[in-house]
Parts: C-alpha cells; sequence; structure tokens
C-alpha cells in the first residue's frame, strides 16, 4: 500500500491516505463465505474501473477447512495478487496463526476478537485492531443466536476501512442475495450496515483509493474457468462432454447450464474416456466440440487424442491443471501438466498447445483453440491452472457483437475428395462430415491405423512416413502464423524471464522490481508453446542468460518442463531454470531472487 | 488484448442463433436405392468362412431396404476383427479406439439427429475394455443400433480368452481352459437399460436382417448380439444353433411380452444356444430427446434473439 497523501488529521477520527492499491487478505474456514467478501471487493473494484487481481486456496475437504481469499485492487495495472498483505481480516485463531507472517510490518491484522487471541510479541510488529465481529454480527441481524452473515459483516468494516462506494456495495448485494426470500436480502444488508456504521476503536487511519483512469469500456469481473467456458461459446462451440475433477468441472457446469439457451449441449459422461471419446464423435459430425480435465483425467484421455491426431480431427482440450501426479494436489497450482500436453500418447503425435496468461487471456485464447482446431483439423490444448481458474479479475468487456462466431457445418456436396490429400498446401486436409454427398462415390474413414489418402488402412512404411510429415508440416504452418512474442522491457540486457501460462503478471512485476532496483532484467512471455514461435533465438540473443520460471520439478537433470524443450530446440546453454513445487503462485520477490542468484 | 487473427474461410459473424445442425435436405427424390455394388468399399479382410461376411452383407441389404443415400451412413467401430466394419462399407464412416465406439457415436449421434448411426463391434471390445460404454450408453437410451459379432474369442490378437468365452475354453492365455464365468449379453444390456435388446445368428440371414432392420427403426438405444463364428480360432463354436449342422434355432415365442422384463431375464437363462429373437423392447425418453427439449426449453424465450446477444446479458451481469 503506498500512501500518496494524507489529509490533516482531524481530532478523534482516524486520517485519510489516498492509496494507489492495497492487497487485502482474508482468512476463515471455507463455509464462512470469505470468497464471497473477496467477491463483492473485486466486483466492486471492477465497476470502479479499478484494476483487481485475486487469490484464494480452497482446502480439498469436502466440508470447511481453512481457506483464504487475497484481494488486490489497484487504480494502475494490477499484475499479480501481491506478495505481502496490507490488510489481514482473520475470524479464528488458525487464521490467524497461519497468515499473519504474509502480512507487511506494520500492515493492519483486523481480527475477530471473539476468537482470536492475539501473539502478544507480534503487537509491536503489526497495527493490531479486534472486534467482535461474531457477537456483533448476532447483534446486527436481531440475535437468532447464528452468526452466519459475519463475512457481509466484515465486509462492511472494509468499506469503512477504505471509504469504498457504499451505494454500489449496497447494490451489489442485492443483486447478490436478491431473488432469494427477502429476509435474506435484509439481513444481509443489516449485517453491512452494522459493519459500516461500528466505530472501530483503534483505527489511526482510512484509506482512499486514488481516482482510476476511466478507459470508457466497461469492465466485467471473472474467474479464469468462467473466461474459457464463455470463450467456448464465444468461438461457436456448441457441443461438449466431460466428467467432474477440481478444478475443471466449473467449466463444465457452466457450458451444462448455458449451452441449451444457443441450441448446444454439455455432456457429463460416465468416465474420462468417454467424454474425450463423445467429444470427438460431435467434431466428427461437423462442428468441432471441446472436453477438459485435470492432470488424471488428461492421461486417461490420451489415447483418445492420439486418435484425433491420426485421424485429424479438430478438438478443443482444455486442462485446468493441478498438483501431480496422480491424486497429487487437487486444489493447488502447479504447471507439471506441459509435458504430457505437448507429448502425451504413444507414437509421433504431433498437435497444439496454448496456455492463457490472464483470466482475459482464457477468453480470448478459447476461441483462438477452436479456430486452429478448425483450420488446421487438429487437437488443440489449452493449459490453464488452478490459480487462473480461480481466481477473479476484471478486463474490459469484450465486443461479444464482433467477436461472437458461427461454425456451423457445412454440408455441401463436393465433387470428390481425400480427408488425407498428401498433396495439400501446407499438409492441412479438412473434414468433410457424414452428410455430405460426394459426388465420386468415393467416402472417406476417419481412422486410427496408419491410412492412405482416403482413410484405407495400409501398412506401407513409405506411407506411415510421409502421413508423419503431413502431420507435422501442418503445425510448422501454424508456428509461422502466430505472433513471436515481444519482450517486457528492455530487449538486451542480462537477464531474460522467460515464462509461460498463469506466471506472466508477476514475472512482469519481478521485471519490473529488478528494475527499480537497477538490475538490467527484462521477462518474455510464451503463450504458444507447441508450436513455438519463430525467432525467439534472437529474442534470447540480446542476454546473458535467459532464466525459464515455471511451477514445476527441475527433473532428474535440473531443468523444468519449458526449459527442457528450449533447451532441446535451441541448444542454447545460457538458457537456465528456476522451478519450485509448493503449490502456490510465484511471488514476485520469490522469482527476482532466485534467477538473480543463478547469475551470480 | 492480442490473440492472433486465424483466418476462417466462409466464416460467417453470429447472424442468428445457432441450432444443431441439420443439412439441407437434397432433392433425392429421384435417386436410386443403393446397390451392393455401390454399398461395398474394400474387400473384407476376414478369414473365408467368417461368420462376419454375412452381417456385413446383410448391412448392404438394409440400406438398400431402406433406400438409405450414401452421405447419410454412418458406421461406426471400435477395434476388433468384427471392427474393421466400417472399411467395407462405401460411406462416412470411423473407426475408433478399443472400447469406446459407443462413446464416439454418441457424440455422432447427440449432434446429428438426422443421422441413424450404426455401430459394429466384437465381445472384447463391447463388454470388456468397453464395458463402462456399453452400460452407460444403454441406461442413457442414446439413439443408435449397436450390433455385436459375438465370436466368443479375440480374434484379431490371435486366440485370447474373451468376456464371452464358455468355461473351460482353452486359449493361449487360458492353456487349461477358461474358469471365469462368461458374460450374458442380453442380461447385460437388459439390465443397463437397453430398450430394444435382440439376439440373432451370422448364419440365419432372414432373422437377423428382420432384427436389423426392427433395431433401426427403435428410437432409442437398440443392442443385437449376433453369434459370428471365428473359423480360425473358435470353430463349431455355434453349431448347437444351426440346424443344418444339427443344431436348434430355438426362436421367441410369438406371445413373449417384449416389455416384460422378467420374462425377458428369464429367457436369457435358456439353456445353450439360447434363444434368438427380441427379447425385450420397450419405448423410453432417449438422451436425444431429453436433450432436445432441454434446449427448446431453454430457447423458448429467446426466439430471434442473436447469439452475441444472449452472451451479452451473461457479461453485463458481471460488471
Amino acid at each position: 500500500m503506498s500512501d500518496n497523501t494524507a489529509t490533516a488529521n482531524q481530532q478523534g477520527s482516524p486520517k485519510t491516505s489516498t492509496i494507489a492499491e492495497s492487497v487485502i487478505r482474508i482468512a476463515g474456514n471455507s463455509q464462512d463465505g470469505i470468497q464471497a467478501i473477496g467477491g463483492f471487493l473485486a466486483r466492486l473494484a471492477g465497476r470502479s474501473e479499478q484494476d483487481v487481481m485475486t487469490f484464494m486456496t480452497i482446502p480439498s475437504t469436502i466440508s470447511g477447512g481453512p481457506s483464504i481469499f487475497q484481494v488486490r485492487i489497484g487504480s494502475g495495472e494490477v499484475l499479480s495478487a501481491g506478495d505481502e498483505a496490507d490488510v489481514l481480516l482473520c475470524f479464528y485463531d488458525h487464521s490467524y496463526a497461519n497468515h499473519i507472517s504474509s502480512l507487511k510490518r506494520g500492515g493492519i491484522v483486523l481480527y475477530d476478537s471473539d476468537h482470536v487471541k492475539p501473539n502478544e510479541e507480534l503487537l509491536g510488529t503489526y497495527h493490531h485492531i479486534g472486534v467482535a465481529i461474531s457477537s456483533l454480527t448476532v447483534e446486527a441481524i436481531g440475535g437468532t443466536g447464528r452468526d452466519k452473515g459475519k463475512n457481509i459483516y466484515a465486509l462492511g468494516l472494509i468499506a469503512r476501512m477504505f471509504d469504498l462506494n457504499v451505494p454500489k456495495l449496497t447494490k451489489l448485494i442485492e443483486e447478490r442475495f436478491g431473488g432469494k426470500d427477502p429476509s435474506i436480502v435484509k439481513n444481509a444488508l443489516d449485517c453491512f450496515n452494522g459493519g459500516y456504521g461500528h466505530q472501530i476503536q483503534g483505527l489511526i487511519e482510512s484509506f482512499k483509493f486514488e481516482h482510476a483512469v476511466h478507459t470508457g469500456a466497461a469492465q466485467v469481473v471473472m474467474s479464469g474457468n468462467e473466461a474459457l467456458a464463455f470463450g467456448i461459446i464465444a468461438a461457436g462451440v456448441r457441443f461438449g462432454a466431460g466428467y467432474p475433477i477440481t478444478p475443471w468441472s466449473e467449466v463444465m457446469e457452466l457450458l451444462r447450464r448455458e449451452l441449451p439457451k444457443y441450441g448446444g449441449t454439455f455432456m457429463q459422461t460416465e468416465d474420462e474416456i468417454a467424454a474425450v471419446s463423445m467429444a470427438i464423435g460431435a467434431s466428427y459430425g461437423g462442428r468441432v466440440a471441446v472436453t477438459g480435465s485435470s492432470g488424471p483425467g488428461i492421461s486417461l484421455k490420451t489415447e483418445a487424442i492420439g486418435w484425433a491426431v491420426m485421424a485429424e480431427m479438430p478438438l478443443v482440450i482444455i486442462d485446468v491443471q493441478r498438483g501431480g501426479p496422480s491424486t497429487g494436489m487437487p486444489t493447488n497450482q502447479e504447471q507439471s501438466d506441459l509435458n504430457i500436453a505437448c507429448f502425451g500418447g504413444h507414437g509421433d503425435s504431433p498437435r497444439v498447445v496454448l496456455a492463457p496468461s490472464s483470466v482475459e487471456d482464457c477468453f480470448y485464447t478459447a476461441i483462438e483453440a477452436v479456430n486452429i482446431a478448425r483450420k488446421f483439423s487438429t487437437p488443440v490444448f489449452i493449459l490453464s491452472d488452478q490459480a487462473i481458474a480461480t481466481r477473479i479479475e476484471a478486463f474490459p468487456c469484450p465486443d461479444l457483437q464482433n467477436i461472437c462466431q458461427d461454425i456451423s457445418p457445412d454440408f455441401t456436396p463436393v465433387a470428390d475428395h481425400k480427408p488425407y490429400d498428401l498433396s495439400a498446401p501446407d499438409g492441412i486436409t479438412r473434414h468433410v462430415a457424414p452428410g455430405t454427398r460426394i459426388a465420386s462415390g468415393k467416402y472417406p474413414v476417419a481412422t486410427g491405423l496408419e491410412h492412405d489418402e482416403l482413410g484405407h488402412p495400409t501398412g506401407s512404411g513409405k506411407m506411415h512416413s510421409q502421413m508423419n510429415a503431413k502431420r507435422r508440416t501442418k503445425l510448422h504452418k501454424l508456428a509461422s502464423e502466430i505472433p513471436v512474442p515481444k519482450i517486457y522491457g528492455a530487449t538486451e540486457g542480462h537477464v531474460l524471464l522467460v515464462g509461460w501460462g498463469s506466471s506472466k503478471g508477476p514475472i512482469e512485476e519481478a521485471v519490473k522490481l529488478g528494475r527499480s532496483q537497477g538490475e538490467a532484467v527484462s521477462g518474455l512471455h510464451i503463450k504458444y508453446i507447441n508450436p513455438l514461435p519463430e525467432n525467439l533465438e534472437n529474442l534470447f540473443s540480446g542476454f546473458t542468460h535467459v532464466i525459464v520460471c515455471e511451477i514445476n520439478d527441475e527433473g532428474l537433470y535440473g531443468y523444468g518442463q519449458l526449459a527442457s524443450i528450449l533447451r532441446a530446440r535451441y541448444c542454447d546453454p545460457r538458457i537456465k531454470s528456476v522451478t519450485k513445487t509448493d503449490g502456490l503462485p510465484w511471488k514476485v520477490k520469490e522469482i527476482l531472487t532466485r534467477a538473480l542468484s543463478l547469475t551470480k | 488484448m492480442s490473440t492472433i487473427a486465424i483466418p476462417n474461410e466462409n466464416l460467417t459473424r453470429t447472424g442468428v442463433a445457432a441450432t444443431l445442425p441439420v443439412p439441407a435436405p437434397l432433392a433425392d427424390a429421384d435417386r436410386k436405392p443403393l446397390t451392393k455394388k455401390e454399398t461395398a468399399a474394400d474387400h473384407p479382410t476376414w478369414c473365408p468362412g467368417c461368420g462376419d461376411f454375412s452381417v456385413l452383407a446383410l448391412y448392404y441389404k438394409l440400406i438398400e431396404k431402406r433406400k438409405m443415400l450414401h452421405e447419410n451412413i454412418c458406421t461406426v467401430a471400435g477395434i476388433g476383427c468384427s471392427s474393421r466394419f466400417p472399411y467395407f462399407v462405401q460411406a462416412h464412416g470411423a473407426h475408433f479406439i478399443h472400447g469406446r465406439a459407443l462413446a464416439f457415436a454418441s457424440g455422432v449421434s447427440l449432434s446429428r439427429p438426422d443421422l441413424h448411426v450404426f455401430v459394429f463391434g466384437g465381445d472384447g471390445d463391447a463388454f470388456s475394455i468397453g464395458g463402462n460404454h456399453f452400460t452407460h450408453t444403454a441406461r442413457k437410451n442414446i439413439k443408435m443400433t449397436y450390433v455385436v459379432m459375438d465370436n466368443f474369442v479375440y480374434g484379431l490378437t490371435k486366440k485370447q480368452t474373451s468376456p464371452t468365452s464358455p468355461i473351460g475354453f482353452k486359449s493361449k492365455t487360458d492353456v487349461g481352459g477358461s474358469t471365469d464365468r462368461p458374460v450374458n449379453p442380453m442380461k447385460q444390456a437388459i439390465c443397463a437399460g437397453a430398450t430394444f435388446v435382440g439376439r440373432s445368428t451370422a448364419t440365419n440371414v432372414n432373422h437377423l436382417l428382420g432384427l436389423m432392420d426392427a433395431a433401426m427403426s427403435h428410437d432409442g438405444f437398440s443392442f443385437i448380439e449376433v453369434l459370428s463364428e471365428c473359423v480360425e480360432f473358435f470353430p463349431g463354436a455355434f453349431d448347437a444353433a444351426i440346424p443344418r449342422k444339427g443344431g436348434t434355432f430355438p426362436e421367441i415365442s410369438a406371445d413373449h411380452d417384449v416389455t416384460d422384463e422378467y420374462a425377458a431375464y428369464k429367457l436369457c437363462d435358456e439353456p445353450w444356444p439360447g434363444m434368438f429373437g427380441t427379447f425385450y423392447k420397450v419405448n423410453r425418453p432417449t438422451k436425444n430427446a431429453n436433450e432436445a427439449k432441454l434446449i427448446t426449453d431453454a430457447r423458448a424465450k429467446l426466439a430471434g434473439v442473436p447469439d452475441w446477444q444472449i452472451l451479452q446479458k451473461n457479461f453485463d451481469r458481471m460488471k
């Protein structure tokens, strides 16, 4: 929290500081509705044209368990959820004990004095403010004896502390609880007003966000999973199939709920294999379909994905990565499915892999994946991850009228058709769906056996080599079409930090931090993982060290998954690797410190 | 936000709301029924004498009888000897992976209500590696016809025990004879919720053609077990069901109530070679119809609203 100005301290009331941004961490149990507080703050920020990013952890236990929600609100560009919190709100002793160290020195800890007994030794390090949140909540809603609603009460306290826009928050609460029993809206508002009206003892300072620069475009606020699902709809996909698995389930739930409005459907299948098979069947039917999962489910789908490569069938596969292998850490972040996305399955099966960098990018990447799958008749992976899936960000509302596509299949009769025509330019052929009349009377078979140009089985080694070349060549063509990424910061220097997927924001912040400390650091984000864009070697050439930062294990040979690919591809000894598998997103300082230590 | 612009040829921007695609009907009134010559593609790779030949010939016959158009025939299979089927039919076809043909066919069936999908396969595909899909495709009553050419043995991999191999069957994986209780396909299908369950043999062609015809007319998941001899690895397996080889062909009597599940189960337990005909047939809403209703209901208030405006409403709520 950076203080810019402080207004004159009036006697008896806290002084007000204007701040550019703030990191608020809320810690409690998952059933306390702390995600709801975070959601309200994020949405309010979005409506106030402020940038916002959130981070949450949810326990993988079935009911309850410690949970946090961290929201970073800023009047400028917010790239990560923040290394340290400015304000910690904690409901229980365990929340206090586990998260007090995430608070920056001198930060404010606001605790529920009904449940939390502060550590005497820390009283000098952090500014402690106790409010009897539980009992005051009960009081605010008329003494029913239950403290349900203390999250909204706490939201009121935060609104007071940050001088938030009360009418907007009130409207958000009404929207959130409207449609239910009117008494629920009333209780929520009573809680909120109770918290907002509470005179916080010991509050020496309150804050006001700097006025954000209005861009004119209205912002939307959503999670990465929501953005992916809506992107799939905008892309024109009307069929999908999946099986529940954390953290992918939300995408399928949303598609199941929404697709019928568009004349489409999403099937919950008996297993992961059925899901991918059914989606491929629908793609074969003429319109590219979607499936998805998380690590363990992706393992199960690999055989069918190999079929889609072989049969050259378009397909979009969403992998919301979590900690692996096996059941691993289902509710933690990891970027360890890059290898299975690029190489999973037997045989040589080139496919496309894209990794969105933010919630906004999830929306656009979904559309891009659909279009690449269609144009190149190939499976396309979208590698999201747990952190991006669950966090909420604000971004400018897309121009849906111009973005939404109609990709209805085309059944216009054709004179002749070779599904695997070896003379096709760049090896790119298109699937002709059943229902299409082929005047020559020669009909294609989509097949997983090595085949000739008409899809009939062949045992010819020459044909196998030619078809392998065809499947590979079309991805060369794609590689020549995808944009070369731009370096963040100077194009020459000491260290180039390379990242992929959701680590883009923290890496760019690390670049800013490093430069502010006089280090010649720049950043490069790789979104197109397979095939890689052209010309990366020239970008690397401006730096003494190229350090790939990723959230996976360094493996047997000391390099993370992307780093291994880049080293194999460019044979460049400057490429080094910084990895970790603690289940949490990158902290900005962590990236910079570890990367710089490799260069000294 | 930069995304690469992939030029989409013929990619129209959203106008009216998309619905499940149905190709425009062609002016086909004059087109003649397909002859066997027009329907046959590659010469089958099956061993001479294989029972699957007659199932293939009957499929051609059915296509001719039903006056099906080339482009509307969709044949799907998994892996196995019998699953080579789509290559031998001159029509749109897919040869998918082992055991997953039903899931693939479900994707075709649910996204293409205009097609009647035929799935052909063997006992390993259906009851072993694909057992889960068999159960759930039947349970969901997804509209298609599934013909299992059951030869009681793995033929393509050259004589291993199959899920329908009888106890005592000697194979390369059970040299002393199989000890596992075989699957009863009829029971399995009825129990799972298939709405058309029938049984025949590859040798009784008229009976099988009638059954395939009836299965195709059924609105739902129709399943036929065809005893189809593997002359190479289990010769004589079905002699007991072939009258000219001294066997009998016990047909289900005309007074069997095909909607009576318990009566159907009883028929499943008749001694070898069992009964032939339609064991069970009921009408239950198909998955296809249930999904279509979901769509109709969801779209009731959205008639004429372009897709992007439906999406815009969602986005407006997230502002």
